[in-house]
């Protein structure tokens, strides 16, 4: 379902949370990530490969989480919002099997600049946090 | 290595501070439609003005855009990736420097920290010319990985015209992995092993404690001159000094003293929502344990609560306590 309103900036307050994304980990998921972002390194296509490198199975590549953590926001902030930054740091690995759940907070506000800071958090069932950071969007003053 | 090695490593690797990864590369195709479409479809994004042309010219866009997470997609190298070139003279910086440390045992290598900044959206049509620099080395850090080196990257990312369109700072560690880590998750071949709760410490006073509860009994330590309980589980009497003791078996009933439900960080292998609380038991000592069976909002200091020695995963028996 797409989203077509878009979150005007006035509309937003400090501490206001975007709802819960659960995400299922799939071994689709792992490899049609990284082919879409053109990202061929094998431990994200090749369980072997991934096995070689002390992992029991293929894993999410960086630009999916980055592509999963923008998507996440602006599935909130709607289609006039611009994203200005993502900003990730990475924890344990998403492996098929896994679900990940991600939650976010608007963490500040800029009313010079109608930017809004979003604290993002994707925790997976299994091992925990798989990435956190922040993802800076600037909304409409009004929509 | 001897510090002598080391310091032939060091200067390897600090050589390759400030060099380029390669000359400014022009990514092999423009932006276009059909890369934003197949990203969306994986990424399961719906925006429309990435991919709903009517859409997309009526909004404040003016037209599609790039979902700003691809900008790196636009550049790199694709298919290739998959054998990078065995001749040493072909490889570009980056991977010169990661083979200086694979061939120094830094053979793990893990993403830890990507920061991404857009200047503008993209468009299809725009050109997207990449160029990376080794901008940092840190110096030797501990991890629980293993030991290694954080290696900082910043990539400029320029358009047709030469204007800047994003910048991304990108940090991986190459490390020295530790053994242990390697066979505890490759044991079990293509399944990630379940992670169970930290493990007691079991030492020279304390590892008696912790077995009898592998029994499934937990005991409280008795002073055998002058009959005093005591945990947790010391060598010495408190009231009389005397190192001779045995012990009794609680019958695991008492009230909450007081207790703490933990929200952040989530550990793996823990339970949530996940209660701690010190309980003081009938016999007259306290216990530090899970409350469990009921909600957390239901937990009152002074609530009745019963006990019993539980299995709460593969390797862990413990205590936990309901309500009485
Ligand atoms: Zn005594």
């Amino acid at each position: 379902m797409s989203n077509t309103k878009t979150v005007a900036y006035k509309a937003v307050q400090v501490g206001d949370k975007l709802p819960p994304l659960e995400i299922p980990i799939t071994s689709s998921l792992i490899v049609g990530g990284a082919i879409a972002s053109r990202d061929f390194t094998p431990v994200h296509h090749d369980r072997a490969a991934a096995q070689a490198g002390g992992l029991p199975d293929v894993f999410m590549n960086i630009l999916t989480s980055n592509g999963l953590m923008g998507r996440y926001v602006t599935d909130w902030a709607g289609p006039d919002a611009t994203v200005k930054k993502i900003d990730i740091k990475l924890g344990a690995p998403n492996l098929p099997g896994f679900v990940m759940t991600i939650t976010g907070e608007v963490k500040a506000k800029d009313d010079a600049t109608g930017i809004v800071d979003v604290a993002v958090v994707g925790e997976n069932n299994v091992w925990g946090m798989h990435m956190m950071g922040t993802v800076r969007v600037a909304l409409p003053k009004e929509a | 290595m001897t510090p002598e090695e080391k310091k032939v490593f060091m200067d390897k690797i600090h050589a390759f501070v400030g060099m380029e990864m390669a000359p400014p590369t022009k990514g092999p195709d423009d932006v276009n439609k059909a890369m934003i479409r197949h990203w969306c479809e994986v990424m399961g994004d719906a925006n429309p003005v990435y991919t709903d042309e009517a859409f997309a010219k009526a909004s404040s866009k003016g037209s599609i855009i790039a979902p700003p997470a691809m900008l790196q997609a636009w550049s790199l190298e694709g298919y290739p990736m998959h054998s990078p070139s065995k001749d040493e003279a072909l490889l570009d910086n980056q991977r010169k420097l990661h083979k200086v440390f694979d061939d120094h045992g830094y053979t793990g290598v893990l993403g830890t920290n990507c920061t991404q900044e857009y200047f503008r959206d993209l468009k299809p049509g725009d050109q997207v010319i990449a160029h990376t620099v080794i901008d940092s080395i840190s110096e030797e850090k501990a991890t629980q990985r293993g030991i290694g080196h954080f290696i900082e990257t910043v990539t400029r990312f320029t358009d047709q015209n030469g204007e800047k369109v994003g910048e991304m700072r990108f940090r991986v560690l190459k490390f020295i992995p530790n053994e242990s880590n390697k066979v505890e998750s490759a044991k079990d071949e293509g399944k990630p092993e379940v992670p169970t709760r930290i493990a007691s410490p079991r030492g020279h006073d304390n590892a008696w404690w912790w077995q009898q509860v592998d029994k499934g009994v937990v005991p409280i330590q008795r002073c055998k001159n002058c009959q005093t309980l005591r945990h947790p589980p010391r060598s010495m009497c408190g009231e009389c000094q005397s190192i001779e003791w045995d012990f009794i078996e609680s019958k695991l009933e008492g009230e909450v003293f007081s207790f703490v439900e933990l929200h952040y960080p989530k550990f793996p292998g823990y339970q949530y929502p996940l209660i701690c609380a010190v309980i003081s038991l009938g016999e007259g000592t306290r216990i530090v344990s899970n409350i469990v069976g009921c909600k957390p909002e239901d937990v009152k200091i002074g609530m009745k609560v019963k006990g019993k020695v539980e299995q709460v995963d593969e390797k862990t028996m413990l205590p936990q306590f309901y309500p009485a």
